[in-house]
């Protein structure tokens, strides 16, 4: 915390008390900085530096200090060159890099890093703290004002002890969330605390607060892209991959990687087998529901790799029953239930006394992976000739189930992917028919909630678009829309971060090294996908280490079970009591009628669909989090009163 | 109860949550009203088949009979009438 305005100096207790909501992202130790203006306080998870890394660290002469999560993988080559400067350092930690760095590069420090990180450091001679998230988004940090004070913390909860009344929801950013999966930046569900968003730098002087972005997705204008042969860029993103892989693994504690069964983790985990100075150990999660379970495939490249490997079976009953306390680790309602099983999935890692997994997000974004892709392309094709009846019916390839829907139909696929057809520029165009069917589980939001609500979700996403995204190619546009919305909002925190750190576990993510993405970003878009035949690069670059099979499966998106893990057969206690009529009115957000009869048609075992599925998720969800933040204001020993 | 009452309530407590009457009016569009999405319509015609008894052909998949409460009773008045 920090004072904006002349008052009384930080205390050590109040810090003691945001400190301890954060003891799961930190077990291993605290430490605390406090001076007039300011206090300091750091939850340690041990992984480098295990016996002197301990934080806040400071500089030579102690006038800058600083707190931090994460990890700098440069630091080894960085010390060096401060070193050779005339640095001294007191402790063998990545973390001491970042004084130094600031006293070399001031306010330009953040370029110099690769890794993951958030940061506060503080400079005493002119009182000024800097803000500071990585690149991708990986990390999270969050602050609001109050009384005169900034205070901020990597989760929202453990601001919460210090503000005078409950949190309420940001209904903006509840309409945002349930459109683009997750607020627009810097808005959080939080009403009045906010995001420092991916790749910016806060900067607090004098009770002034301003943002810097210093890093941010970029693409060369269309057709300026690199023009070496296919096999050269392949062999440059192999070196790329292979180097991005090596510094994460540097760790003073012993290191995993997760195996999804799929391309990206496969490569990931070929890479750490053949480039590795340790032993490959992986963990993967396996599901009751055959039609969600790749078990098959990670037996595959395990046998192929003969890693030591341990996995986790999901049932949907575990899901159900962690469902409510997963929305206090997110800390926001989700559309999803696929952050449990990751939840679990980590606390295996735990278990095994593992604190470190290597994952690979990060590259369907970067590389050109998703079906989303596919299908604006294929739809900005069908817009060359909207009369074609052929064109539309490559949309089959992508979605095998339409050719048993009745949604096959010329006339009904003309409606449901032909939206924007005769405007395939629009900065939208990519992600319009996700956009929309998502809107749609906004059915069950009350009346009065509704017309409080302004303004369009998908106008203010687009109001944050660089100047130069209209110069880029469509492709390029889809990737970064992708990267901005569901890859920092969701993604990366609550599918990412957050069900790491719900167990102490750190993920470390290759794919998202910012030399890979800037790479990436200036590859001809034919290279990303060719064709319809996505991560096309990768595969040259990569697929020397799979078996022909994992190279050539199609992609399978990560799922896990919705409606059925809390109407299976089984319904927890505190689903019946948070969907019920009286605290729906009571919490106020949905209808109570309406939602009663998507529970009834759920209990029927009428609810099918996409929609359903994930209007019951938003909606659990969002009554998960205003019981556990506004109800109990994020005071967690209360929560056994409906588990 | 007749089609178009039996019709109404289903389309309205399945995919408006309501029983709210005049939450939906005969001629509205289901598609220009965002009401029914790419599995909506698979609920529709599974509705259609198994509470009137009819099958609906795969040439019979267009909005013209399907997109409001009066397309869908002048097309199943049409279907029944030449299966009599």
């Amino acid at each position: 915390m920090l004072n904006l305005e002349p008052g009384p100096s930080p205390k050590k207790p109040a810090l003691e008390s945001m400190l301890s909501e954060l003891r799961h992202r930190g077990p291993d130790s605290t430490g605390f900085y406090l001076d007039e203006e300011i206090g300091l306080a750091h939850a340690r998870l041990s992984i480098i530096d295990l016996t002197s890394g301990d934080q806040p660290i400071h500089n030579e002469d102690k006038t800058v200090w600083v707190i931090f999560n994460g990890e700098i993988f440069n630091y080894i080559e960085l010390r060096k060159e401060l070193e050779a400067g005339g640095h001294r350092f007191y402790t063998k930690s990545d973390t001491e890099v970042l004084v130094h760095l600031y006293e070399e590069h001031g306010e330009s420090f953040p370029d110099q890093l690769n890794g993951q990180f958030a940061v506060a450091l503080w400079d005493t001679r002119n009182k000024t703290l800097f803000l500071l998230r990585d690149r991708p988004g990986i990390l999270p940090l969050f602050f609001t004002q109050q009384a005169g004070r900034l205070l901020f913390a990597s989760e929202v909860k453990a601001i919460l002890p210090c503000l005078k009344s409950a949190p309420r929801l940001n209904l903006h950013a509840l309409d945002q969330l349930m459109t683009l999966w997750a607020p627009v930046s810097p808005e959080t569900v939080f009403r009045d605390i906010y995001e420092v968003s991916p790749g910016e730098l806060v900067t607090v002087r004098g009770g002034e607060i301003s943002r810097h972005k210093y890093w941010d997705w970029t693409y060369p204008p269309d057709g300026e892209y690199r023009r070496e042969p296919e096999r050269l860029l392949a062999e440059e993103l192999h070196s790329l991959l292979v180097d991005a892989t090596r510094i994460r693994l540097r760790s003073d504690v012993p290191v995993g990687a997760y195996l999804s069964g799929g391309l990206d983790s496969s490569v990931l985990t070929s890479l750490i087998h053949h480039h590795g100075t340790v032993p490959l150990r992986t963990f993967s999660i396996g599901f009751d529901d055959r039609s969600l379970d790749e078990s098959d495939f990670q037996k595959k490249l395990i046998d192929h790799l003969k890693a030591e490997h341990s996995s986790i079976q999901c049932g949907i009953f575990d899901i159900g029953e962690t469902f409510l306390d997963t929305i206090w680790h997110t800390e926001s309602p989700v559309l999803r239930t696929a952050p449990v099983p990751m939840r679990l999935l980590s606390g295996l890692v735990r278990e095994q006394q593992y604190k470190v997994v290597l994952t690979g997000e990060g590259s369907d974004e970067a590389l050109g992976g998703y079906d989303l892709f596919k299908e604006a392309k294929i739809r900005r094709f069908w817009a060359k000739f909207p009369q074609s009846k052929m064109r539309p019916l490559l949309l089959k390839r992508l979605y095998p189930y339409l050719d048993v829907s009745p949604g096959k139909a010329q006339s009904y696929l003309q409606i449901f992917f032909g939206q924007a057809l005769d405007q395939p520029d629009l900065a939208s165009f990519s992600h319009l028919p996700r956009w929309t069917t998502t809107a749609k589980s906004k059915e069950l939001i009350r009346r009065e909630v509704k017309e409080i609500i302004t303004g369009d979700p998908i106008e203010a996403m687009l109001n944050t678009l660089p100047r130069a995204f209209r110069d880029w190619h469509p492709f390029n546009r889809s990737q970064y829309l992708e990267a901005k919305s569901l890859m920092a909002g969701y993604l990366l925190s609550s599918q990412g971060d957050r069900m790491l750190m719900a167990n102490s576990v750190e993920g470390r993510f290759p794919y998202l090294d910012h030399r890979v993405i800037e790479f990436a970003n200036r590859l001809p878009p034919k290279l990303k996908m060719k064709v319809l035949n996505e991560k096309y690069l990768l595969k040259l670059a990569a697929g020397r280490y799979l078996p022909g099979k994992i190279v050539a499966r199609p992609k399978q998106p990560y799922r896990a079970p919705d409606i059925p893990a809390f109407f299976g057969g089984r319904t927890p206690a505190y689903v019946d009591e948070l969907l019920s009529q009286k605290t729906i009115d009571d919490y106020g957000y949905f209808d109570p009628a309406k939602t009663a009869l998507l529970v009834k048609k759920i209990k029927q075992g009428r609810a099918i669909g996409y929609r359903d599925n994930m209007t019951l998720v938003a909606v659990l969800s969002t009554q998960c989090w205003h019981y556990h933040f506004v109800e109990n204001r994020g005071n967690r020993s209360v929560r056994g009163v409906v588990e | 109860m007749s089609f178009e009452k039996t019709l109404r309530s289903f389309i309205l407590q399945n995919f408006l949550f309501t029983d709210d009457d005049s939450a939906l009016s005969n001629s509205d569009s289901f598609l220009e009203r965002g009401i029914i999405d790419s599995t909506g319509i698979l609920e529709l015609i599974t509705f259609i088949e198994e509470q009137i008894g009819i099958t609906v052909e795969d040439e019979e998949m267009v909005p013209e009979n399907l997109d409001s409460i009066d397309n869908l009773v002048r097309f199943i008045g049409s279907k029944q009438s030449k299966d009599h």
